[in-house]
């Protein structure tokens, strides 16, 4: 019960209450709200380097498509010849009995997730020693490499993609499945989230974030730190697209697995929107650019990227500290027991309500 | 693979190809290099990086694409560019770019990519995806037996980029302008010390970057194609050809831009036109590698 009566654990109790009636509250809305967990853990994961570590990534897309495919692959190549099932399954139509299904889907993604990791682990070799700017270039380089080497990659489908195995059950129990996933997942994100943040390993963080030399000179080693942390982002990443890809039930390397001016983009413009360095900052984020964007998709059809682009835009030009940051700005009091330090062991080192210096690169 | 060695037996056994590749990448590098130098002067003077610069040279090419439709010579269409893009890229200057001059840099990055989608999407919406080229009318040349062609409109554009630049260079040197914006990058503090407006300075250098961009966009138009969703494409090379060149080195940026040609050049013949993209995406990767263990080199000095 101390659970639940906890102040910590408010939102998360809300979340789990919100996230268990949603799809009953809105029946037809099942897959937007689904999206809108994804995108709560894309947030989430982007704000581990880009608000707690200070490093912008433009490329964290890269997990997610990674793990799409190396889900798709494990998911295909466990029962059939890979290569075979992308370039058949245009003609002939495969069929996956449920336990196949289900047993290639759980190792696909756990395979997944791993994967990404050890992806995350090696292109951090690579781009690791870049500070600034150049690291968001860098990674924004990283993401457009791989979209575009898989779709030239012919085992894979090139650029037609694959049609992944079709779920065995009706259109409403695959769309209660998967919706309850990715809901699982983002929860997962974001309880592990929080614990990270409470660690030393997140303070190590917050020194790198803060000032790299310094936390280098004390002894911190930051390039284990930084790919570390990657690695960690990337895993949930890894599970979210080998969940995504089979919740869309076709991938494709440009558009779906690496979409760079879509989710690529809606990671950083969800964690600027909400606030960020925070815990629940990329959260109300998430929600809100979700919501902004469905009403947008609907409304201002054949519009709509552009409305994105000046929605970006204007986030980023006129309202970078977020919702969070404006919040805690204007009631410095009321949310200083309500952020992540409530769980530090020493409160005064662990506030960092304070909005985040610019220029910390 | 197997393509690949092929393509080599064929570039060794016919030497001419290797010059026809070698004189289009040196055509094609110097619009490169001219778009790279706007590049470099926003990003020297300003620090700005501006990612919308790709697409900057597509409206260029859109324009220039347009007029050629309704019965203008498509040459025209490089004033018409310079000019307008100077127009759009005020608007841009005024609305955006001077709220995030003095926030650090990733706020400039992502502010110009979230720019770079406004207009690679308007330009999609008016123009549609297909890609286009402008036809000039002029003759191709053919010399070696037809082994190397070389389109009379290459040589054309060539020598305009060169003008171009030639006029920038002396521009920056010997105006009043010129010399406050070079001012401006050493020190901008210094500089409005001495009464240099610098908020003029960077508007007109945001100006001035979106102008060159627009006569180079004509440019390609011309001698290229253009495509709603090739900024992005060009944004990478001119980033690729800035860093590597080590930013505020005027010949590196040129020589860089010429490399940047020949290289696509080879690179699109042997891999196949379908790794163009990849290619130059690997290019900037490494690059970046590099400055890295450059970087780390000076780290072990310091130590």
């Amino acid at each position: 019960m101390s659970f639940l009566a906890s102040k910590q654990n408010l939102p998360f109790v809300l979340i789990l209450v919100a996230g268990i009636a949603a799809p009953f509250l809105f029946p037809d809305h099942i897959n937007e709200i689904a999206v809108l967990w994804l995108m709560i853990v894309f947030a989430s994961t982007w704000d581990i380097l880009g608000g707690q570590m200070g490093y912008n990534s433009l490329g964290n897309i890269v997990f997610f498509g990674a793990g799409m495919y190396i889900c798709a692959i494990v998911q295909i190549g466990l029962f059939y010849d890979v290569g075979m099932y992308t370039s058949g399954a245009r003609t002939t139509h495969i069929v996956f009995t449920s336990d196949q299904y289900f047993t290639g889907f759980a190792i696909g993604t756990f395979v997944a997730g791993i994967g990404a990791a050890a992806l995350a682990i090696v292109a951090g070799w690579i781009v690791f020693g870049l500070r600034g700017p150049y690291f968001a270039i860098g990674t924004l380089g990283l993401a457009v490499a791989a979209g575009e080497m898989l779709s030239s990659w012919e085992l894979v489908g090139a650029a037609s993609g694959i049609s992944m195995p079709v779920f065995p059950g009706g259109p409403n129990v695959q769309r209660l499945f998967f919706y309850f996933l990715l809901f699982v997942l983002a929860l997962a994100t974001l309880v592990f989230v929080r614990w990270l943040y409470s660690t030393n390993f997140g303070l190590a963080l917050n020194a790198i974030r803060d000032d790299e030399e310094k936390a280098e000179a004390m002894g911190i080693h930051t390039r284990r730190y930084k790919r570390t942390a990657w690695a960690l982002s990337a895993v949930f990443l890894g599970f979210a697209g080998a969940i995504f890809g089979n919740m869309n039930g076709y991938i494709e390397p440009r558009n779906i697995a690496f979409p760079i001016a879509t989710f690529n983009l809606f990671m950083v413009v969800m964690v600027l929107l909400g606030g960020k360095g925070t815990l629940w900052g990329p959260v109300i984020g998430a929600v809100i650019f979700h919501t902004i964007k469905e009403v947008t998709w609907t409304y201002f059809l054949g519009w709509q990227f552009i409305a994105l682009g000046v929605l970006i835009v204007v986030t980023i030009v006129y309202f970078q500290q977020g919702v969070a940051g404006w919040l805690m700005e204007k009631f410095p009091e009321t949310f200083k027991q309500r952020t992540i330090i409530g769980r530090g062991r020493e409160p005064g080192l662990r506030g960092r309500l304070a909005p985040q210096p610019e220029g910390a690169e | 693979m197997d393509t690949i060695l092929s393509n080599i037996s064929i570039l060794t056994a016919a030497p001419a190809l290797n010059l026809g590749l070698l004189i289009d990448g040196i055509l094609i590098g110097a619009i490169f290099a001219l778009a790279a130098y706007g590049l470099a002067l926003v990003w020297g003077v300003m620090n700005v990086k501006n990612l919308a610069q790709g697409d900057f040279i597509m409206l260029g090419g859109y324009i220039a694409w347009s007029l050629g439709r309704h019965g203008i010579h498509p040459l025209f269409g490089v004033p018409v560019a310079f000019v307008m893009l100077w127009g759009i890229g005020w608007v841009i200057y005024r609305l955006v770019i001077t709220k995030v001059i003095t926030r650090d840099l990733f706020t400039s990055l992502l502010a110009t990519f979230g720019l770079a989608i406004i207009i690679q999407q308007s330009l999609n919406l008016a123009f549609g995806s297909d890609t286009e080229s402008a036809h000039s009318g002029l003759p191709t040349w053919q010399l070696a037996n037809g082994l190397i062609t070389i389109p009379s409109t290459r040589v054309l554009g060539f020598g305009l980029a060169v003008l171009l630049a030639l006029a920038v260079i002396l521009f920056m040197k010997n105006s009043r302008m010129g010399q406050a914006i070079r001012a401006t990058a050493q020190d901008a503090r210094a500089a409005r010390v001495l009464g240099i407006d610098t908020e003029k300075v960077y508007s007109f250098t945001f100006c001035l970057n979106a102008a060159i961009c627009g006569a180079a966009g004509a440019l390609v138009a011309l001698v290229w194609n253009i495509q709603p969703f090739y900024g992005t494409t060009y944004s990478i090379r001119l980033f690729v050809i800035v860093t590597a060149a080590g930013f505020g080195n005027l010949p590196g940026v040129i020589a860089a831009g010429f490399g940047m040609g020949v290289f696509e050049q080879f690179g699109g013949f042997l891999l196949g036109a379908q790794f163009q993209q990849a290619l130059i995406v690997l290019l900037l990767l490494g690059v970046l590698a590099y400055r890295q263990i450059q970087y780390l080199r000076v780290r072990q000095a310091v130590q």
